[in-house]
């Protein structure tokens, strides 16, 4: 059973339900569940999109989009059923928020998404998990069919004559299903490759319908935000990204979790005091601050990162899913480079050319590198593959992979050349790392 | 949509807004790259060649997704796009086997196209290629994995333009293959439309793979001769020890009524012509009653003094002919012309597909009514009624597919079975068996079986419409329902035949009672002047010239005997000659055997079910035969006929070279002829140039009025039965419809063994489920 | 498939799947869940069970393959009774979950996808799955471990053993 954490630091929002028994429908009726939903049934449309745009909350997914803003890109009129997609393929290595959500506080998925329907005008709501999330998924069911049971969901929520259903959604494997158009493509039972956008999934989404898709952690933060009014959410973060996050820290880092911290909070203090420093006192060699997916930042540019969308991407990374994965100075990156573009080169639905063929190579190229066999040409090599890819594929699953290794190769040049010439590994434990 | 101005690396173009940057370059000339892009197919944005730099946008664009609009500019060649792609390439080269001087692909290869124009040229890589086994998917269909660039264009061809989705893609990212849906078995129509497309040589033709270089063929585009839908099919051609001989058969020219497409017959089924059972010396029946190989000269002479013998002695009606549904209609004018005023006969016929004469009669006078296959193609609105032509013409299924994909037609079936084609189709009427004499009835309103009036309500209400009619409907009924559409406006018609040239053996008098044309013999209007002797009384048709003893019987390319089921010793006291490729029942009991040339080894010209009238062009050669144009002439003037009037060759003072040889030998005015045909001209020099019929016959026959200029650039040019005169009749005939499906092609495909191993295979895999 | 003594799956699955295959807009939205509950009672995506889904959904064996080979939870050969899935993943392997791979390795004699010859485990390396800031973590089936040492293989293994023994279902 995952751990919970906490630190005097934490705004507790999101999380404030997390080990209270939230999964109980009753406990979290107590605990002023389903308020919110009921609020905004009173309200309508207009009031909870200006509430959603006042709070500044921004995706939790890694784009960062405006909540608020996307959802007003749906038309009011459609001829076809509109649509809220819950994103929980979490999936982004360093990232696990989305496991406590659906754990400890399952409601409050359900009544975000309950709240996008009625913003939307939508009268479904999908809520997709990962299929690994097995035992999520079922603590999921289950909470879906007590909202039935109150009445919460179905013909007529909250006894108004209002409609709104939620299926749940089990995935198989993929990584690339988290990109929105992709997870629309598994909800219809294919291949998880992305649609060529525009169109954008909120005017022909999924079933062609005007869809919303939003990260599982957004949607459990908008009955917070309404509770708490747009503003006062807003409040709590920085200029344009609003309330809090919950930031995962993993790797080597003296008291990993996840905690609920205010957006801007700074990298530094996160990693020292929040999380107890870097574990067995090492030192820091580097930190991807928002996923696998982000640029690795050096101990010299944390400090005086906070983490909003803003600030990290100013200082050449992205604040991403909030994965936050601490590497010890006794790590050789060119093996965490390596295990990084694996996961891409495995996760690579391989429609476009770019991505396929560039994360295999690169795959390669690390892997022969690591064991030793590299030549002095691979590094530029490296970096050649990685910067064509960037910008150049289909999705932005190209970029993902690109972004890291780029970072890695200028940013760690001399520890790649220390590889060279057949010497072993400086940091070696794992010669020859396991193919997957 | 209106039109909007946009910049392409400076230059100002317009296009309808909403165009695909990639469509309005190509049409201004300016070519952008692009693997997995293919016109009419869905976007994939996938092979990422088409980058451009779009102004005010961050990333490069994708040309193949981006739809045009006012005021935009584009950058489509520069440095950074040039190393875009060059990357991309690079990334694919990593992998690709550079097997490209054994590669089928090797020389039309969109790979190494690009290669060539992007570098790519130093390998960044040491790591060894992945390789995976060939695999053999069918007789038709190897695939190559490690040379596959997934560019998806077979997956969508198959299912998007064929709707037969037998292929998909399978694994995830570098594993990703193409996978067919019976295992490693591909269960399909076999049509080849997914070599066609690949752009490099990762599926290859069964019957191509390995037999040659591109550049070491000639490519002839000409017209197929199988089904009657008139494809145009480029020929690549080699010089063999026997003449030369067809390697490959593909449609690399699109720029006939097929564009993209070819089936599986057009593709493969050009084996016949190199078939070992290709006669190659003429036949004559010896005193022991055996036939015997014999010299052209003896063959005609012995051929030709039979014949006089028995016209001169029982009359021109003692003698029967029977035409081809393959051969040219400049072989056809010329047999019926030869019938009617050498040999004194109406006596003439032909396996008849479809009533054309009847539905030549019903739009006499009317111009405008009928439509030609391009026609089809665009019509918003299509009736098609009592066929199938996913099975037996697959060009117009393509169509018709098409034609409901991208311009969101509407198909109205009205049928007895089900029909594939249902899947596109807007509403779809079982007719009840032997019920289409109740389908007028059932348009016009009136009372009849049929009960389902929604289909109706939904036809009535089309502004315009094109009705497709299947051989199943002849006759009254035929005459009805067009009668029916002649009186709404905007109606027009097509009748459904089999085999390259039956509407061409129709339209040009192989009937016993009408002349090219559909002008009656009774009433031979300009005929009677042209045609000195012309007999005035319908003669025989062709059931009854084979129940009524004739004295002579001439049959080219058909064979009656196993066509008609007719006893061997019906025609036992007739004197037959017989023209053909092959020894068929009929020649086997034959008296004079000519051996003859097939479609692909003359020129003439053909003209569609449709209508649509196309130049076919002499692509192969086989040593020994002869077309059937010349072993007409030749037996005409062993009849002793004057050739200047029978063909209307040269200049009045040009006398006939009759000594003059065909091919490797080719004399001076054959090559005179071969410099006039690369220049685009008509040569007409020769007695057996079937181009100077051409002449006569556009002189003549109603219908035939060609935009000529047209024709002679490769075009497919438009006949007009509307000119037909009002006054045609047509005598009951009995109607044969051939039924060939994918794999099969009347007389020819049994020595096809590229249809035979498609068929069987065909009939080998387990019947997959049609998707819904 | 109406008849239910010809499907491949018991006769709950198959109830389940008629429900399944309602719930949605679309039919074919079932396509990935009823793969992946298919392969968690057949043990994996045998030829038919690839029919009998094709049929079920309406679509082509072709079309369920394609989608299935895309997911990399569903495999089309028996795996253990217990699938053993290690994550070594950026967090986890931070934190050890190489040798946490390498233990398991060597404890069952078997190799990345292999499976144990008494058919009760099979072992998987495998992508994140969502356990980083409880890392190292692994999944046996649907069920986690995390927080672990390789000293606490061997334990992990008894258990499951000893649930195979008593003829336990999926844990």
């Amino acid at each position: 059973m995952p751990k919970l954490v906490s630190h005097p630091d934490e705004v507790k929002i999101v999380s404030k339900r997390f080990g209270q028994g939230a999964a109980n429908i009753d406990k979290y009726v107590e605990l002023g569940g389903y308020d919110s939903a009921k609020k905004c049934l009173a309200q309508g449309p207009d009031w909870i999109i200006n509430e959603m745009k006042a709070s500044n909350l921004r995706g939790r997914g890694g784009a960062g989009f405006p909540t608020g803003m996307k959802w007003s890109f749906v038309p009011k009129q459609s001829a076809k059923p509109k649509y809220v997609l819950v994103n929980g393929d979490e999936s982004e290595p360093g990232t696990c928020k989305d496991h406590l959500i659906f754990l400890h506080d399952p409601h409050s998925v359900i009544e975000g998404t309950i709240i996008a329907g009625l913003a939307i005008g939508a009268k479904l709501g999908f809520i997709y998990l990962r299929g690994e999330y097995r035992y999520l998924l079922e603590i999921m069911e289950k909470a879906v069919a007590d909202a039935y049971e109150k009445g919460f969901l179905g013909k007529n929520i909250f006894g108004s004559d209002t409609e709104f259903n939620i299926i749940t959604q089990s995935g198989a494997g993929a990584y690339e299903v988290g990109e929105e158009s992709a997870l629309m493509e598994s909800l219809e039972g294919k291949r998880g490759v992305p649609r060529i956008k525009p169109p954008f999934p909120a005017v022909v989404g999924l079933y062609g319908g005007p869809t919303v898709i939003n990260n599982a952690e957004t949607i459990a933060t908008v009955p917070h935000v309404i509770a708490m009014g747009g503003e006062a959410f807003a409040a709590v973060g920085t200029p344009r990204n609003g309330g809090t996050r919950l930031f995962g820290l993993s790797g080597h880092i003296a008291k990993p979790g996840v905690y609920e911290l205010p957006m801007g909070y700074n990298l530094k203090k996160m990693i020292y005091e929040v999380g107890g420093g870097v574990r067995g006192g090492r030192g820091l060699k580097a930190v991807v601050p928002g996923g696998s997916s982000t640029p690795v930042l050096l101990p010299e540019e944390i400090e005086n990162i906070g983490m909003d969308f803003d600030q990290v991407g100013k200082a050449g990374s992205m604040l991403g899913s909030g994965g936050v994965v601490v590497i010890d100075d006794q790590t050789c990156i060119v093996e965490f480079a390596l295990r990084t573009i694996s996961f891409y080169q495995h996760e690579s639905c391989g429609w476009c050319i770019p991505c396929r063929e560039g994360t295999d190579w690169l795959k390669k190229a690390l892997t022969r590198f690591h064991a030793g066999f590299g030549v002095a040409k691979d590094i530029d090599n490296i970096q050649y593959l990685a910067e064509n890819m960037m910008g150049r594929t289909f999705c932005p699953l190209g970029d993902a992979a690109a972004m890291p290794t780029l970072g890695f190769v200028k940013k760690f040049r001399k520890e790649f050349e220390d590889h060279l010439n057949g010497k072993p590994c400086p940091y070696a434990k794992h010669a020859d790392l396991a193919v997957v | 949509m209106a039109d909007v101005t946009f910049t392409v690396d400076g230059k100002k173009l317009t296009a309808p807004a909403g165009t695909l940057l990639i469509e309005a370059c190509r049409k201004a000339g300016i070519e952008i790259p692009a693997f997995c892009y293919y016109p009419g197919l869905s976007l994939q944005a996938a092979c990422r060649m088409c980058v451009v730099r779009q102004e005010k946008v961050p990333k490069l664009q994708t040309a193949c997704t981006t739809p045009v609009a006012e005021g935009q500019v584009f950058i489509t060649e520069s440095a950074e796009i040039a190393q875009a792609r060059k990357s991309t390439i690079e990334l694919l080269l990593g992998n690709h086997p550079l097997d490209c001087p054994v590669c089928d692909a090797g020389g039309e290869c969109e790979l190494q196209d690009m290669t060539f124009k992007y570098g790519a040229g130093e390998s960044l890589y040491t790591e060894a290629k992945q390789h995976r086994e060939e695999q053999q998917w069918s007789p038709a269909v190897f695939y190559d994995r490690p040379r596959c660039i997934l560019c998806y264009r077979c997956v969508r061809m198959c299912g998007e333009g064929m709707d037969v989705w037998a292929l998909g893609i399978q694994n995830r990212g570098a594993r990703a293959v193409i996978a067919p849906n019976g295992g490693d078995q591909l269960d399909c129509e076999q049509c080849g439309m997914c070599i066609d497309v690949c752009p490099v040589g990762a599926l290859t033709s069964g019957s191509y793979r390995y037999k040659t270089r591109p550049w070491e063929m000639n490519h002839v585009s000409t017209v197929c001769t199988h089904c009657a839908d008139g494809c145009k099919v480029t020929l690549g051609v080699r010089q063999s020890n026997d003449g030369s001989t067809i390697i490959r058969a593909d449609n690399r020219d699109k720029s006939g009524i097929n564009g993209d497409f070819l089936c599986a017959k057009g593709r493969f089924g050009f084996d016949f012509v190199e078939s070992g059972d290709r006669l190659t010396k003429p036949l004559v029946r010896d005193a022991q009653g055996k036939l015997e190989s014999a010299t052209w000269e003896h063959a005609l002479r012995f051929a030709a003094a039979r014949l006089k013998e028995i016209r001169d002695a029982k009359g021109g009606s003692s003698i029967g002919i029977i035409g081809s549904n393959t051969t040219t209609n400049e072989e056809n004018y010329l047999l019926q012309k030869i019938a009617r005023t050498v040999l004194g006969t109406n006596n003439i016929d032909h396996v008849r597909t479809a009533d054309y004469a009847t539905f030549s009669r019903a739009l006499a006078g009317k111009a405008s009514r009928t439509v030609g296959l391009r026609g089809i193609a665009e019509a918003p609105a299509i009736l098609l009624v009592g066929s199938n032509p996913t099975d037996e013409h697959p060009l117009l299924a393509w169509e018709l597919r098409a034609d409901v994909r991208l311009n969101r037609a509407r198909l109205y079936i009205a049928n007895t079975a089900e029909i594939k084609l249902e899947r596109q189709a807007r509403a779809a009427l079982r007719v009840p068996p032997a019920g289409y004499t109740q389908l007028t009835g059932y348009l016009a309103g009136g009372k009849s079986s049929i009960s389902d009036t929604t289909f109706r309500d939904a036809l009535l209400a089309e502004e315009s419409l094109v009705v497709v009619i299947g051989p199943e409907l002849s006759g009254a009924t035929l005459q009805s329902l067009i009668e029916w559409g002649l009186g709404r406006e905007h109606v027009k018609f097509a009748l459904l035949g089999d085999f390259a040239n039956s509407r061409g053996a129709a339209d040009m008098g192989l009937s016993p009672d009408l002349l090219p044309g559909y002008v009656p013999v009774t009433a031979p209007g300009d005929y009677a002047a042209e045609y000195p002797n012309l007999p005035r009384a319908p003669g025989k048709s062709l059931p009854e010239m084979l129940s009524s003893k004739l004295g002579a019987l001439l049959v080219v390319g058909a064979d009656p005997v196993a066509q008609q089921n007719v006893a061997p010793d019906v025609l036992k006291s007739t004197f037959v000659i017989v023209q053909d490729l092959f020894l068929t029942e009929t020649a086997a009991i034959a008296d004079v055997v000519f051996p003859s040339a097939s479609l692909y080894e003359k020129t003439g010209t053909v003209t569609n079910t449709y209508g649509d009238l196309q130049l076919a062009k002499k692509a192969a050669d086989h040593a020994g035969v002869k077309t059937d144009f010349e072993i007409l002439v030749r037996l005409a003037d062993a009849l002793g006929a004057d050739i200047n009037k029978l063909v209307p060759f040269g200049k009045s003072s040009v006398t006939a070279d009759l000594g003059q040889s065909r091919g490797a030998q080719a004399g001076e005015a054959d090559r005179h002829a071969v410099w006039l045909a690369a220049q685009g001209l008509e040569p007409k020099l020769s007695p057996f140039d079937p181009i100077a019929v051409l002449d006569e016959i556009e002189r003549l026959v109603p219908g035939y009025k060609l935009d000529r200029l047209n024709l002679f650039c490769g075009n497919d040019v438009a006949t007009e039965p509307g000119f037909v005169p009002v006054s045609a009749l047509t005598a009951t005939a009995t109607i044969e419809p051939a039924h060939d499906g994918l794999f099969t092609s009347g007389l020819l495909s049994r020595y096809s063994p590229a249809l035979k191993d498609l068929e069987k295979h065909q009939s080998a895999v387990p019947a997959v489920a049609v998707a819904d | 498939m109406t008849n239910e003594t010809m499907s491949v799956f018991s006769t709950e699955l198959s109830a389940r799947f008629d429900k399944l295959v309602a719930k949605y807009p679309v039919r074919r939205s079932a396509l990935v869940p009823m793969l992946l509950y298919a392969q968690d009672e057949v043990g994996y995506l045998s030829d038919a069970v690839i029919a009998d889904v094709a049929d079920r959904i309406g679509i082509t064996e072709l079309d369920v393959r394609n989608v299935a080979t895309y997911y990399s939870m569903l495999r089309f050969k028996p795996a253990g009774k217990y699938n053993v899935q290690v994550c070594t993943n950026i967090s986890c392997m931070l934190r050890g979950g190489y040798e946490i791979f390498e233990k398991f390795q060597d404890e069952l004699g078997i190799g990345h996808k292999g499976v144990s010859t008494d058919g009760v485990f099979s072992l998987e390396e495998v992508e994140c799955i969502g356990a980083c800031c409880w890392a190292p973590a692994i999944q046996v089936n649907y069920d986690f471990h995390d927080d672990l040492t390789p000293e606490q293989v061997p334990g992990i293994l008894e258990q499951y053993r000893a649930k195979a023994a008593q003829g336990g279902k999926n844990a």
